[in-house]
């Protein structure tokens, strides 16, 4: 409508313009995320791992900003090492979520990133935070960045309490894929992380491998 | 806090709705919800019927400007019934969903309208077209449009099929609608819906939509 004269990525900035996701099971989470960055029309990277480790067991997934996000990932991370060294024993969840939820309420005005923390602790299990703008919730599922708008739908009509692992990774592949048709900012490959007690596992999973709906 | 711009910046001034229209084996289901907000923050009626005749088994949903739209739709019908008299015979649904688009077209420095177009006519059968804001027509077999159309992009692409019975399309468009208005602060109320076969034309009024809304979110049950 508005007019704009020169090309948008001479003055965008790199966002993560994206699709993420975090969901809790009976006994560990799954996150999931696409892999695109993009700057205005022009997409930088293609493959971008937006799911980042925080400790052995616990990942966030980042969105909005790039540059913001990686930063308050990379800060949280060091400050986690200190603190579970502090402490002698793995850092909770909880403790990880708190540390994220600190930076971004306290810098709101010129961040703008948003953070899902998710991860397993001996204590509570599987958890999934929320850190928008600086509020901390634990929810049983998340979702996040600009794809997710086109999905709330879906994720509200099918999610279920008490599924599978199995079952939580499908449902996270499914909204992936379904926000990544649909949003012009998420798109390449899916990225999968599953934890629980017993470890971390990472998957890739390709953009031809991907589910396929109604296509008209 | 900040005022939180929603589609209106994006895609230009919106009606606050969620409008819907959905093909079957045999027939079209086209609905939508039946909140008219001012700003965003003021409900003006609950129940406002979006979905609205423009001949025996043509009906058509507005999106965008309500006024554009009020306008366009009353030419539209007159239009119609003049070209329905000419060719003695019901006009085509892509006949009527033309002339939305000519007058969209024509018009489209001053227009903010948008339409969806449902109906069936004994040439095709069941058809669903989109006139978007500059004039553009497209067929389609499901479509959605409005605010509240963004949040259930995802659970319309998973759960529409070809060839649904028509039960299975009316629980279909009642979800859809039923999870967008529980996500959109624009959009609410009831849903209307209409079903168009070749026997007829069927109104339908889905208030039940509490609870619909409480099976889908199942916090809200413990």
């Amino acid at each position: 409508m508005l007019g704009e004269a020169e090309p948008q990525w001479l003055s965008e900035e790199v966002k993560t313009g994206t699709t993420i996701i975090a969901i809790e099971f009976n006994g560990g989470v799954v996150l999931g995320s696409d892999s695109r960055v993009s700057a205005g029309e022009s997409v930088v990277n293609r493959v971008m791992n937006k799911l980042s480790p925080l400790h052995d067991k616990i990942y966030c997934a980042l969105s909005g900003s790039a540059a913001d996000a990686q930063t308050i990932a990379e800060m949280v991370n060091y400050q986690l090492d200190v603190h579970s060294m502090e402490i002698g024993e793995d850092p909770q969840v909880r403790s990880a979520a708190t540390l994220v939820k600190n930076i971004s309420y306290k810098y709101k005005e010129e961040l703008s990133a948003h953070l899902i923390v998710a991860g397993w602790d001996r204590r509570e299990g599987g958890q999934v935070f929320a850190t928008l703008k600086g509020l901390l919730t634990r929810q049983p599922f998340a979702v996040g960045g600009s794809g997710s708008s086109y999905v709330y739908g879906f994720v509200d009509a099918e999610y279920r309490k008490g599924m599978n692992k199995k079952e939580c990774q499908q449902f996270v592949v499914n909204t992936l894929s379904l926000a990544m048709k649909r949003d012009g900012s998420s798109g390449g490959v899916a990225y999968l992380v599953t934890i629980d007690e017993h470890g971390t596992e990472e998957k890739v999973i390709l953009g031809n491998d991907l589910p396929t709906f109604f296509d008209q | 806090m900040e005022k939180h711009y929603t589609d209106s910046k994006v895609k230009g001034v919106s009606t606050g709705t969620t409008i819907l229209a959905a093909i079957f084996d045999g027939g079209v289901v086209i609905g939508s919800d039946s909140r008219a907000s001012i700003g965003g923050e003021y409900v003006s009626s609950k129940t406002i019927n979006k979905v609205i005749q423009v001949h025996d088994r043509i009906f058509c949903c507005m999106a965008g400007s309500l006024a554009d739209a009020q306008a366009v739709i009353k030419s539209a019908k007159s239009h119609l019934s003049f070209h329905s008299v000419q060719m003695e015979s019901p006009p085509l649904v892509i006949a009527a969903a033309s002339v939305l688009k000519e007058l969209c077209y024509k018009n489209k420095d001053e227009l903010q309208a948008g339409f969806l177009t449902a109906g069936w006519d004994s040439k095709k059968g069941p058809q669903v077209y989109v006139v978007s804001l500059g004039g553009m027509l497209i067929s389609q077999q499901v479509t959605i449009g409005g605010s509240g159309s963004t949040y259930i992009y995802g659970y319309v692409d998973a759960k529409y099929k070809p060839n649904m019975t028509r039960e299975e399309c009316l629980q279909f468009a009642t979800n859809a609608l039923a999870l967008a208005m529980g996500r959109d602060n624009v959009s609410g109320g009831v849903a209307h819906l209409v079903v168009i076969t070749e026997k007829g034309v069927e109104l339908k009024l889905v208030c039940s939509l509490i609870e619909l809304l409480l099976i889908f979110h199942e916090e809200l049950n413990e």
